[in-house]
């Protein structure tokens, strides 16, 4: 078929036709709070009681923009027992201005003390004030929406796949108790 | 008296408000048209008085002048870019006996004055001592020479067509088969019309991503608006014109003549709009092209089958 002279014009003119009387994308952020994707990087939110103040995330913190300090604690000793030890926070604080958001904190941290949380408003006319303490990191804390449902039709996680494996059976034909713990076996008396 | 004072206050008002709703009109469409909202705050209801917003912040601002400019041309260039449309607007019938003035020469003068209206660009180029002004300036020249000849020969068709000059007199011949017959000239006037205000894809001479506004570089605040204000009376002169001679002007079913001219005028103005949004800037080489390969033999074809026709007619 021979090309229609100015189709490709009016194909243009369609297209923005189209768009016109299609709805728009836009999002009226102040009026309307914007819908974000599940695991939004908003904030680094504390849940305090998990902390441990191991320092884990403050060494592996790529910026060194989370600073704490804590102190030891010796817990009366229980009946029969002796006195315990234990880390007490006095302060957990997050430099958001020097903060890239990397998430190592999160991933670094083995107790499940830091989330992220979707919050985003929290810009400030002066750098200063973008360090914030433990307490506003707990309030995030609250903001922490539950983790999204898995995605149909992906691998199992890999906790629970491992979870789930079988004890392998012992192998036939092979004596279980030729293993053993070095030195449980009586040496011969060289006498 | 009293009555033509009326008159030119009607068209006065008419001036002032129309460009407004086009450039209202522009930034919505165009919002739409690329999935934007558009200006949705001033005025409360989706922007309406975003326009008006515009026009009070233009005139608080400092009114500047280069050194180096021709302080005389380039304060005069604004208002020899708008007052032209405004000129033309009084001989543009609007419904029936309802013009300015009836000129014998209506469209003769129409043409002649709308072509006074480039002359404020090159105005502006020249005295903005500005070498992309300058450029601009030039452009906008060698665009008027190009594109009025395709706009006079459409236009001529239309008066062979009638047999008169008078803008009134071309409306009391018009018969509904015109539409057809005059299509081809209608599109040839409309496109070298967009070319002669500057209008996206022909604004070459203005070109803000390479020529940074060309002759309007150095203009700021009032001066900057009244070149705007003239871009957008041209739109709505153009569409007027294109109304009046190609789509019937005040002729149509059910409503009364006005309404019918204004409801052309508004969909030709979209139409201006929508291209914009749609087509890419020309390249220079290729609107002179446009010009002289495309739209100057089209309106010789037009003006050879209308002379036809009104032979076999006679």
């Amino acid at each position: 078929m021979a090309r229609i002279p100015g189709a490709g014009l009016a194909k243009g003119l369609a297209v923005t036709l189209r768009h016109m009387l299609r709805r728009s994308v836009t999002q009226q952020y102040p009026q309307a709070k914007p819908e974000l994707p599940p695991r939004s990087r908003g904030v680094i939110a504390l849940v305090e009681e998990n902390c441990t103040s191991c320092m884990l995330c403050a060494r592996e913190c790529p910026d060194w923009c989370i600073y704490i300090d804590s102190h030891k604690e010796t817990l009366p000793a229980p009946e029969g027992g002796r006195p315990r030890q234990r880390n007490v926070l006095d302060r957990f604080a997050i430099d958001f201005s020097l903060c890239m958001y990397c998430g190592i904190c999160i991933e670094a941290c083995p107790f499940d003390a830091l989330f992220w949380s979707p919050e985003f408003e929290y810009a400030d006319g002066d750098i200063r004030n973008l360090l914030h303490e433990k307490d506003q990191l707990g309030v995030w804390a609250a903001t922490v929406p539950p983790p999204p449902p898995h995605d149909p039709g992906a691998p199992p996680p890999k906790e629970l796949a491992a979870a789930a494996t079988p004890a392998r059976e012992p192998r036939a034909g092979r004596d279980v108790r030729a293993i053993r713990p070095p030195g449980s076996l009586k040496r011969e008396d060289p006498s | 008296m009293l009555d033509v004072v009326i008159r030119l206050a009607i068209i006065v008002a008419a001036f002032l408000v129309l460009p407004l709703l086009v450039g209202q009109t522009e930034h919505k469409v165009m919002a739409h048209m690329q999935s934007r909202l558009g200006p949705m705050y001033a005025g409360g209801f989706h922007g309406w008085a975003q326009l008006i917003a515009d026009g009070v912040k233009f005139v608080q601002k400092e009114d500047i002048i280069p050194a180096a400019a021709d302080r005389t041309i380039f304060k005069i260039a604004p208002a020899v870019a708008l007052v032209p449309y405004l000129v033309v607007l009084i001989v543009i019938p609007v419904g029936d006996g309802l013009v300015g003035v009836d000129l014998d020469a209506g469209l003769f003068f129409v043409l002649a004055v709308m072509g006074v209206g480039v002359l404020g660009a090159i105005m502006a180029g020249w005295a903005s001592a500005n070498k992309y002004s300058v450029l601009g300036g030039m452009r906008a020249a060698a665009q008027l020479m190009s594109y009025e000849l395709p706009l006079v020969l459409a236009a001529s068709s239309v008066a062979m067509a009638a047999g008169t000059l008078s803008l009134s007199g071309i409306l009391d011949e018009w018969q509904w088969w015109w539409l057809p017959w005059q299509a081809l000239g209608g599109v040839v006037f409309f496109v070298a019309g967009l070319a002669e205000l500057r209008r996206p894809p022909f604004d070459m001479p203005i070109a803000d991503s390479e020529i940074i506004m060309g002759p309007m570089t150095e203009y700021a605040g009032i001066r900057f608006a009244l070149f705007m204000l003239a871009e957008y009376a041209g739109i709505v002169v153009l569409g007027a014109l294109t109304a009046v001679l190609f789509l019937g002007g005040w002729h149509g079913p059910l409503l009364p003549g006005p309404v019918w001219t204004l409801i052309k005028i508004g969909v030709l103005a979209f139409v201006v709009i929508w291209v914009r949004v749609s087509y890419p800037r020309m390249r220079e080489d290729q609107l002179q092209r446009l010009a002289w390969v495309g739209l100057v033999p089209l309106a010789l074809l037009q003006l050879a089958l209308t002379g036809v026709v009104k032979v076999v007619m006679a």
